[in-house]
């Protein structure tokens, strides 16, 4: 038995196989694909709340004098206003601006926490050592702390937990969850409104069934790989290893929301800053298909005859009721309503070019109300 | 009731004198997850045993699937166009695929339950 073959369980193993999970290889770890049905756990997630699994994430402690300007030059967005309670949709970039993760940064009172991608947990750890100052001390808590993903537009209402309200979207306080101690961040994966539970290893079984006790009855489902991939697909939520990774700058992935070039100096600075002035070469966009004609990543996309990109996410959307895609396309070669064609099944299948993200969730109705806060 | 056979790319015939139901097992649909699409043979084609005869979506993949037998389609089942999902929650049932008059003598090669489960539990390790 080598290293490579041990697949690596979460401390929810056992109630996963209990809940009839069918487990797989994702990112080393052995998760959950489905417990019932994909559909069932998807519209859970759509019209009450679903519970995840997330505790494969990559969770780093990031500690010492001079950890905020570390992380600032880290990652791409500014993180210089994050006051304790704040988190943070982040890039964290090569010198060449090709992405090597995307993650969350949480800021705390004596540090920053990071969330990064299963699979690249070991690659993230060894580039942020590398790139950290002798003050500052990155450890791995991935082991000890585990975390739960609750979302759905009943989510609030429906955990096991006092005082939600107060946190706003991307905010995270300290607190209990069914009695247990827990960091409850209003985060998520779905486009829908939800909480990230992160608790002590020894007691996230206590969280789990008490929320599946408690939201039972009112429609809540354990949920699977499967669904959160539908879902955080119609939420358009870029999948690394899929819509990016090491050869995909920010401008390309439709990230460039996330890049503030004008903060001052951090990894992939100049390159992105070319690629800002002369305009990417490819863009990532939404693509509306016809039922039946799942596009698969890797099928080529044309228009014309003319071959423009391929695809980087598909699936069956059963909340919308058609397959939808993001594919990643030469610049400007496509606009929205225009018509495309992608291989399926070895033929042509029309594709219709459309806005992102394909569905929006309870999440927005929440950024709405924070922007509106602050206007 | 019809004797069930299965094949090693998990499809199963009920063969009911010369006649014969194709589906896909409960194992299959349940390798394949929530099924989202089916591409049906039509009625009156004329398959090999072996033959590829169409082609299953599911959320996961894409798979082909292949005729345990040789023969004349007589009927599909339609409903499956607007509820594939039947192939999930009833594979030996209302979940089946076609119907056929069979050609000539059955493949030796068709399992029996004892031999496919055998299949089954050497590809869930």
């Amino acid at each position: 038995m080598t290293a490579n073959s041990a697949l690596r369980r979460t401390p929810l193993y056992d109630r996963h196989v209990a809940l009839g999970g069918r487990m797989v290889d994702f990112g080393g770890w052995e998760m959950p694909q489905q417990y019932t049905s994909i559909r069932d756990e998807h519209f859970a997630v759509r019209k009450a709340a679903g519970l995840f699994d997330v505790s494969h994430m990559g969770r780093f402690r990031i500690t010492g004098p001079s950890t905020k300007a570390f992380v600032q030059r880290l990652v791409t967005n500014d993180v210089s206003g994050l006051e304790p309670g704040q988190a943070q949709y982040n890039l964290m970039c090569n010198e060449a601006g090709g992405i090597i993760d995307d993650l969350v940064v949480y800021c705390s009172e004596d540090g920053f926490l990071a969330v990064v991608n299963a699979s690249n947990r070991e690659k993230d750890l060894d580039w942020m050592r590398l790139q950290a100052p002798a003050d500052v001390t990155i450890e791995d808590r991935t082991f000890e702390l585990s975390l739960v993903a609750f979302q759905g537009p009943e989510a609030q209402r429906l955990m096991p937990a006092q005082r939600l309200d107060d946190i706003p979207y991307f905010g995270f306080r300290d607190g209990e969850v069914a009695g247990v101690p827990a960091v409850i961040s209003r985060t998520g994966y779905t486009g829908e409104d939800g909480f990230e539970i992160m608790v002590k290893s020894e007691r996230v079984g206590q969280v789990w069934d008490a929320i599946l006790e408690g939201g039972g009855e009112k429609g809540v489902l354990p949920a699977g790989l499967g669904a959160r991939d539908a879902a955080r697909l119609e939420a358009a939520l870029r999948l690394w290893g899929n819509d990016m990774d090491e050869t995909v700058n920010a401008y390309e992935a439709g990230l460039g929301w996330t890049v503030k070039l004008a903060k001052g100096e951090f990894v992939g600075r100049d390159a992105l800053q070319k690629v800002k002035a002369e305009g990417p070469h490819r863009t990532l966009l939404g693509l509306k298909m016809q039922p039946g004609d799942i596009a698969r990543h890797g099928a080529a996309v044309s228009a014309g005859g003319r071959h423009l990109g391929v695809i980087t996410s598909g699936t069956h959307s059963f909340f919308l009721g058609y397959p939808v895609a993001l594919a990643m396309v030469e610049a400007r070669s496509l606009q929205v309503g225009d018509r495309a064609v992608v291989e399926v099944r070895g033929r042509e299948a029309p594709a219709e070019v459309v806005k992102l993200p394909f569905y929006r969730g309870s999440a927005h109705s929440i950024t709405e109300k924070k922007e509106s806060r602050n206007g | 009731m019809a004797d069930r056979r299965y094949t090693k790319t998990h499809e199963w015939v009920a063969v009911d004198g010369k006649h014969a139901t194709v589906g896909i097992t409960d194992f299959a649909q349940s390798q394949l997850g929530d099924v989202v699409f089916l591409e049906l043979p039509k009625t009156g084609r004329k398959l090999d045993a072996g033959e590829t005869f169409g082609v299953v979506e599911s959320v996961k993949a894409a798979s082909d699937l292949y005729s345990p037998v040789a023969g004349r389609i007589s009927e599909v089942n339609d409903k499956l166009a607007s509820k594939p999902e039947l192939i999930n929650s009833d594979p030996f049932g209302e979940g089946w695929i076609f119907k056929l008059d069979l050609a000539g003598d059955l493949p030796a090669d068709l399992l029996d339950e004892d031999a496919y489960k055998k299949v089954t539990e050497a590809s869930n390790h």
